[in-house]
């Protein structure tokens, strides 16, 4: 065995793969967060459907993203393979539950990590595969007044299948085609079980990371008397309150303004 | 006081084993938890019936050889402390009492409550010592040594090896343990030249040993009763991601 292989395969080699895959998880998670925080504005989707049209259309984010899915897995998979593993560790179980001090996320990060999976299936399955592979997915047109800085929105149907985007300027007026994601999560957050599940799902992401932030830092030997503090206050405030917060308003915003019929 | 005990019994590590309840009649609340057991035995000696085995030895909390998981903690609900220093007016009168054996794949049963800590024994003789092998005493002080390094390395040290971090651990792990007998020599002059030899063959024992992975639950650092801390884990990463990562020093196969 090389000794990269055997390094890697040691317990604590397992474990930094769970830390470095898992920390890039996190910076993902800041991009995908701001960048639907477009989801908020009220332009008929336009800046979430170029954004998106963007992401799927510049070439080193499609490296990135690939990346990112293998991450997913890798996290995934590491996280089983250590679990069987620490299951072996001990055999026959105390017969008295263990009361010592330590969080519930800690104790619980293959359960949260489950759901979070399920959850990234279903999501990934409802938007990404959907915006790659659905034929029937529509498309909008944007016009926007340059002088004006006015834009309408409306249908668009493309002549030729293979159509996937197009900005043009006539006569001061800028048209932009792109592919209506926002119409799928218009749709999807309109259903209430949607919506529960997916404010779930941002549950298990904080308490996984409220852990698994600071867990990681450990994991790699960066405990500093002066940064670990910093650390934890990020990974609680950022990480556990904000980013989940923020992604679990936007299915609830929709669905409030499904109810509120202002689509 | 008057107590039930629920001890589990188990001829051997071939054997299965299976929870016993004993009386425990007139203890004295001034009692150790292990006198305790002392005077259960006597009884069971009377009876006829074969005692209860568990380990104990200097009963003053410094050797490391008792044990015991106590109604889900290690060394008993007390923070710091062995079971030998458990007094039994920790518990209240009619309490049952159930005490388990440590169980890790790593530590087989011996007998009853006693398990084999032998695993340990073999992570400390990879690597948890310090060579010299020739020359005079050298003079205590001509090695300046920071306070507060040698503070941190004395905590480390005070880690009596009696696996209570492995008992308190869901996953099992051995990492407080061994992160403590890294980082006490790891921390001081004497220790560096074998440093990162060392760490990775302490490792390498205590993954051939069949412990678990850290999670950082830090559930271990509750329970050891000389308070080692997590610390000491993140330290022992560190020294190893660096020795096999970015130094270029090999581990030899080395027999002492």
């Amino acid at each position: 065995m090389s000794e990269f292989k055997q390094t890697l395969n040691s317990s604590l080699g397992k474990k930094l793969i769970m830390a470095l895959t898992g920390l890039f998880l996190c910076t993902f998670l800041i991009v995908h967060v701001g960048g639907n925080l477009l989801l908020f504005k009220h332009d008929d989707g336009f800046s979430f459907n170029v954004y998106a049209n963007f992401l799927t259309h510049f070439p080193p984010i499609e490296v990135i993203a690939y990346l990112l899915y293998l991450s997913i897995l890798v996290h995934a998979l590491y996280g089983l393979i250590l679990t069987v593993k620490n299951r072996k560790a001990r055999p026959v179980r105390y017969a008295v539950a263990a009361k010592s001090d330590a969080s519930w996320s800690s104790k619980n990060m293959g359960l949260l990590g489950s759901i979070m999976f399920l959850f990234i299936v279903i999501h990934m399955g409802d938007f990404w595969f959907r915006y790659h592979n659905d034929q029937t997915m529509g498309f909008k047109e944007y016009r926007t007044d340059l002088a004006t800085g006015v834009t309408t929105a409306a249908e668009y149907k493309p002549v030729n299948a293979d159509f996937s985007h197009s900005v043009s300027t006539e006569n001061n007026v800028e048209v932009v085609r792109v592919k209506d994601l926002h119409a799928r999560v218009v749709y999807s957050f309109s259903n209430i079980i949607y919506v529960i599940f997916y404010v779930i799902a941002m549950g298990a992401v904080a308490f996984h990371l409220l852990h698994g932030f600071q867990s990681a830092f450990r994991t790699l030997g960066w405990v500093h008397r002066k940064y670990t503090p910093v650390v934890y206050f990020i990974g609680t405030w950022l990480f556990a309150v904000i980013i989940p917060l923020l992604f679990a308003a936007m299915p609830v915003y929709y669905y409030y303004l499904s109810t509120q019929g202002a689509h | 006081m008057n107590l039930t005990l629920k001890v589990w019994r188990q001829k051997n590590a071939q054997t299965a084993g299976k929870f016993v309840s004993y009386k425990a009649e007139n203890i004295s609340p001034d009692m150790s938890f292990l006198e305790m057991l002392d005077v259960v035995n006597e009884s069971l000696t009377h009876k006829g019936d074969e005692p209860i085995n568990f380990d104990h030895d200097c009963r003053e909390g410094i050797c490391g050889m008792c044990s015991l998981y106590i109604n889900g903690h290690p060394h008993g609900p007390k923070r710091g402390i062995t079971t030998c220093q458990l007094h039994m007016r920790t518990f209240h009168d009619g309490e049952t009492i159930t005490i388990e054996p440590w169980r890790a794949e790593a530590f087989p049963i011996v007998k009853d409550l006693a398990v084999d800590r032998s695993a340990f024994d073999r992570i400390q003789q990879a690597g948890g010592y310090v060579s010299v092998n020739t020359g005079g005493v050298p003079d205590g002080n001509a090695i300046p040594i920071p306070k507060v390094i040698a503070d941190e390395a004395f905590n480390s040290a005070t880690c009596i090896g009696c696996g209570a971090c492995v008992a308190a651990c869901k996953n099992a792990s051995a990492m407080l343990f061994v992160s403590a007998k890294i980082t006490q020599l790891g921390l001081l002059p004497q220790g560096q030249p074998e440093r990162y030899r060392r760490v990775q063959s302490m490792v390498a024992q205590m993954d051939e040993e069949g412990f678990g992975s850290c999670t950082n639950t830090g559930a271990c650092e509750a329970e050891c009763p000389k308070e080692i801390k997590l610390t000491n884990i993140a330290r022992m990463n560190n020294d190893y991601f660096s020795a096999k990562l970015f130094r270029e020093e090999e581990v030899h196969e080395q027999n002492h």
